[in-house]
């Protein structure tokens, strides 16, 4: 990954009718980033994507691709290629025929159309398919050959629109890694819409997290499971707990009536703040070492950790842990002061949602 | 009882499958059931009258077999009603073709509320007598008909339409036309845009996005559509008494003259002849169509 701005999207807007999808989008994408475009559907992320792609048009904006205005191009004339969300093959055409399209509109020779479907079927281990049709392949099968037949026009930037969304988990997850590989090997730019942020948090190296149209924060996958800013992108990304707090003063937060050392310093004193700590950040220990005490009220056994719900200071704790607590048991709860993330609290909801670029 | 419990409970869940699946075909049965007015109207009107037509083609008055009724197609008046019928059929199905399949492209680009106000005006017609759509087309193209009266106020020449090809021709776009939109669009809108915007994506400009892709993926469509028109215009009679007067015989004027004639075996003998000229045009069709699109309109 460089610096270089390879994308560049300015003051984008884009309205349906009443409904505003996108108001007033910045975001840059560099050159060999796998940059994700997460959020719950209708936050614009989509929309985003198409406009990249060419196939919807912004109200207002620019979209800038590689220094170049690329806003009013048509999509044939962008250096960029699309995986969509239900592949879209021409199911009148073989398998060959599919991935030579972009090939042999570009008018290259049959021998480096050959080599190409070679390489792209290799590429997506589906060799010896050419002959077949896009009918008898399975789901996983045809999304590779979207996007085998998107690779060989050797685009600058590839983008995926929800590509793994009809697999199932199984099937998704080796498709996680499979991108991975690929985007490695390529050594190209990709662009990948899901609301699935679990796999946005294993693909990418930059997420972007969206909500209602306006980008909530963009960050790695550590800042925004670590440090989210606010209370939507903690509560979208992975389980938490989010509890209205006060800021007592700096290094010390009160959190439902019990003061907590943290780390955060500068919101003021006696600021109204939302915290959150993620579940496997609580240590649970006996009653007396504990900062709060309470008890636990539920347990569930999930494969690698066993989840349970305390109840303390009149808060349902979530907690997940290796280590058991049988229901009824008084335990303490312990939290290191790293592990508490300080969030400014919105004022109204507009407020929730614009400017969190810095 | 000594039957040990497991087996027992096998034996009731065994005997529960077999209960299940009597219900089941007790309730299929009920279904089948429901079909049965239609397969009686079927055998009394389509299949014993295609086998009267079978066993009057293939004899003669003293019910001796013969094939003279169907060498009467040889015939040259008789040659040149089926040589003229399959022309103007064939005709007309193009003109059906080049003014339905833009149009269908239309109304599959244009916003869905628009669409039900297209198609409405396009079938509205159909909710007239066939007949009587037919004749105001005879009033219009008439000598002294609307057409020419309108011609006349504005000092241009008047046209000569009727009772010439050309007025049937007129006569069976107009009424065949919407059987060729229709199963086209039907097509066209099943066509996924995602698939049009990879073709696009791909590099592909407006021009090869429809011939690579939206043209192939509406085969389907374009061939019901010219079943749908080229059949019904190669059996008209209806079309050409009214629209092309007494002079010009199609072969389904020739045949409805030999029925009510009276002569039903040569009318017989003519219609098997036609009827392998429908069949043959099908099993070429049928070859490009896989699923058949828009007989739902029936």
């Amino acid at each position: 990954m460089t610096d270089n701005k390879l994308i560049n999207l300015i003051n984008i807007s884009k309205a349906y009718g009443e409904t505003v999808v996108l108001d007033d989008l910045n975001l840059y994408i560099r050159e060999n980033e796998f940059l994700t475009l997460l959020g719950p559907s209708g936050c614009g992320k989509t929309t985003t994507l198409r406009i990249i792609g060419g196939f919807e048009t912004p109200d207002q904006g620019k979209v800038i691709f590689e220094g170049k205005d690329i806003s009013k191009l048509a999509p044939n004339e962008r250096q960029l290629n699309t995986v969509f969300q239900k592949y879209a093959l021409f199911n009148h055409m073989t398998i060959a025929e599919n991935i030579a399209f972009g090939l042999k509109i570009k008018k290259k020779s049959k021998n480096y159309i050959n080599d190409k479907i070679k390489y792209a079927l290799k590429l997506v281990n589906l060799e010896g398919f050419e002959n077949r049709m896009p009918d008898s392949l399975s789901g996983g099968q045809q999304q590779r050959i979207a996007i085998a037949r998107a690779i060989v026009n050797e685009p600058k930037v590839l983008l995926l629109d929800e590509p793994l969304g009809a697999l199932d988990l199984k099937l998704r997850q080796d498709m996680q890694y499979e991108l991975i590989r690929l985007k490695n090997e390529l050594g190209i730019t990709f662009i990948y819409v899901t609301h699935d942020q679990e796999e946005a948090l294993t693909m990418s190296d930059t997420i972007v997290v969206m909500n209602q149209g306006y980008i909530q924060q963009v960050g790695t996958p550590e800042d925004i499971y670590n440090e989210p800013k606010n209370a939507f992108v903690a509560d979208f990304i992975g389980d938490s707990n989010i509890i209205a707090s006060t800021m007592v003063e700096d290094k010390v937060v009160n959190i439902l009536g019990t003061n907590f050392p943290c780390v955060d310093t500068g919101f003021g004193k006696n600021k109204p703040v939302d915290i959150v700590i993620r579940p496997e950040d609580i240590d649970l220990v006996k009653p007396e070492e504990g900062i709060i005490t309470g008890r636990v009220t539920s347990l569930i056994f999930k494969g690698v950790h066993y989840e349970m719900e305390v109840m303390a200071n009149g808060h349902a704790w979530l907690v997940h842990s290796t280590d058991l607590f049988p229901v009824g048991d008084e335990v303490g709860i312990k939290v290191d002061p790293f592990d508490i993330q300080i969030m400014h609290k919105p004022t109204s909801e507009d407020e929730e949602a614009v400017e969190l670029e810095e | 009882m000594n039957v040990p419990l497991n087996v027992k409970n096998r034996l009731q869940q065994k005997r529960k499958k077999d209960h299940d699946r009597t219900l089941k075909i007790g309730k299929s049965n009920n279904i089948k059931l429901l079909s049965f007015p239609y397969i009686i109207w079927m055998a009394g009107f389509i299949i014993i009258p295609l086998f009267m037509i079978l066993y009057y083609g293939l004899t003669n008055k003293n019910k001796h077999i013969t094939l003279e009724n169907i060498t009467l197609i040889s015939n040259p008046i008789n040659q040149k009603a089926l040589l003229l019928a399959l022309e103007l059929a064939l005709i007309s199905t193009v003109i059906c073709l080049l003014l339905a399949y833009p149009l269908a492209l239309i109304l599959r680009k244009s916003h869905k509320r628009n669409n039900s106000f297209i198609v409405l005006i396009m079938i509205l017609p159909m909710w007239m007598n066939f007949l009587l759509r037919t004749i105001a087309w005879q009033n219009i193209l008439e000598k002294t008909g609307v057409l020419n009266n309108i011609l006349s106020l504005l000092n241009l020449p008047t046209l000569n339409i009727i009772n010439t090809p050309t007025a049937i021709v007129l006569g069976m776009v107009y009424n065949f036309l919407p059987f060729m939109v229709l199963p086209i669009y039907n097509v066209l809108v099943k066509i996924d845009k995602d698939v049009i915007n990879a073709a696009r994506d791909l590099g592909a400009n407006g021009w090869q996005t429809f011939a690579k892709i939206i043209l192939p993926l509406s085969i389907p469509g374009v061939i019901s559509g010219i079943t749908m028109v080229f059949v019904p215009a190669l059996t008209t009679f209806v079309i050409s008494t009214i629209l092309g007067g007494s002079k010009i015989v199609l072969i389904g004027n020739v045949i409805e003259q030999q029925f009510r004639l009276g002569n039903w075996h040569t009318g017989s003998g003519l219609s098997l002849v036609l009827m392998v000229f429908i069949l043959l045009s099908m099993a070429i069709l049928s070859k490009y169509d896989k699923e058949s699109e828009g007989s739902h309109i029936w």
